[in-house]
């Protein structure tokens, strides 16, 4: 862990004499909270536009991570989380682009220290888009911020209906959803329009973008979006 | 099962501020929009605290409830379910409380 980003914890502790009973009043996830801006100040100072990308395993992230590489001019680089393996690192390195893999063993979301972690190891050029490939699983993630500029949720349609409704956490807390896997929406029963009623229930401020990651359908609003948002100025800056 | 690592923070927390004093009882708040399940923490508490000053513990868990309110009429609602509709059926709503995922306060022996 670098110099700077130890956490300084300011919670006062009061022992309140007859009782011995100590008031901490302190957040949770306090010290993941501190390191994840700690990492945002990185990379805000380094103009990294970081991406938490979340979903469940098999919706499509890496193949959308892999074809956007290939298919917009910008300098990109990847942290790939994963429970065990190599495998999406080793496709992501074909691509060319700088690349991590965080293996999280029994742990099934990635947390700010371990981005802090890898960010030191992949030093992400300036200027340059950062995708965070989170571990698949449309539940823990949601609720560990770890310092990107935005959340994106990929649902591929052959996952079936009513997900934000299921898992209102990861739907309410991302400013895009990727609808995937378009291409196949002729051979399963997915309702775009109730998809996407059911989207702006838990998140009326929710964007959403069909796509197909293997086919091409729709990217270009997607690369578009990429394009527009790394360019923006971040808060703070 | 983010309870393991949300319980696991918990117990560091208190560790990393009392030292050494021996800790007889903790009270966390989890509100009930907080995607965090009171069940789970108990469950987790009791595995992480073994072999540390936490070990035998008491857990006290209160569970403040979802309270929001609409931007559109302006109406304030109870709102434990997730899917924040105000009763004149708009989602626009901002929430109040419900979301508190603290540690309250400890006792020591």
């Amino acid at each position: 862990m670098c110099d700077t980003c130890g956490c300084s914890d300011h919670t006062g502790v009061r022992i309140t004499d007859d009782t011995r009973t100590v008031v901490l009043e302190q957040d949770i996830l306090a010290k993941n909270d501190q390191l994840a801006e700690h990492n945002r100040g990185h990379l805000r100072a380094q103009d990294v536009f970081a991406v938490n990308l979340m979903s469940s395993p098999g919706a499509g992230k890496t193949t959308l991570v892999e074809r956007t590489i290939s298919g917009v001019d910008l300098p990109f680089a990847v942290v790939e989380g994963d429970q065990e393996t190599l495998l999406d690192a080793e496709r992501i390195k074909a691509t060319g682009a700088p690349v991590v893999q965080i293996n999280t063993g029994a742990g099934c979301h990635l947390d700010a220290s371990m981005l802090h972690r890898a960010l030191h190891e992949l030093s992400p050029a300036r200027g340059s888009v950062l995708f965070v490939e989170n571990v698949g699983n449309l539940v823990c993630p949601a609720l560990f911020d770890l310092g990107e500029a935005a959340r994106v949720v990929i649902l591929s349609v052959t996952e079936g209906p009513g997900k934000p409704l299921k898992y209102p956490h990861m739907f309410s807390a991302t400013d895009l959803v990727l609808l995937n896997k378009i291409d196949l929406l002729p051979y399963v029963d997915f309702d775009v329009d109730e998809f996407a009623r059911d989207t702006y229930r838990v998140n009326p401020e929710a964007r959403i973008l069909q796509i197909s990651a293997t086919r091409g359908d729709g990217l270009e609003a997607w690369y578009s979006w990429l394009r527009t948002h790394s360019a923006l100025p971040m808060p703070g800056t | 099962m983010h309870e393991m690592s949300i319980t696991q923070s918990v117990v560091e927390a208190i560790a990393g501020k009392l030292g050494d004093a021996k800790v007889t009882s903790v009270r966390l708040e989890i509100g009930r929009l907080s995607g965090v399940v009171p069940d789970s923490v108990r469950f987790c508490f009791d595995v992480l605290c073994a072999g540390t000053t936490l070990e035998g513990a008491r857990l006290d868990i209160d569970e403040p409830p979802g309270r929001a309110r609409c931007r559109d009429c302006g109406a304030e609602f109870g709102a434990d379910d997730f899917i924040l509709l105000c009763p004149c059926s708009s989602a626009n709503v901002e929430v109040l409380g419900g979301r508190e995922l603290r540690i309250r306060s400890v006792e020591v022996a």
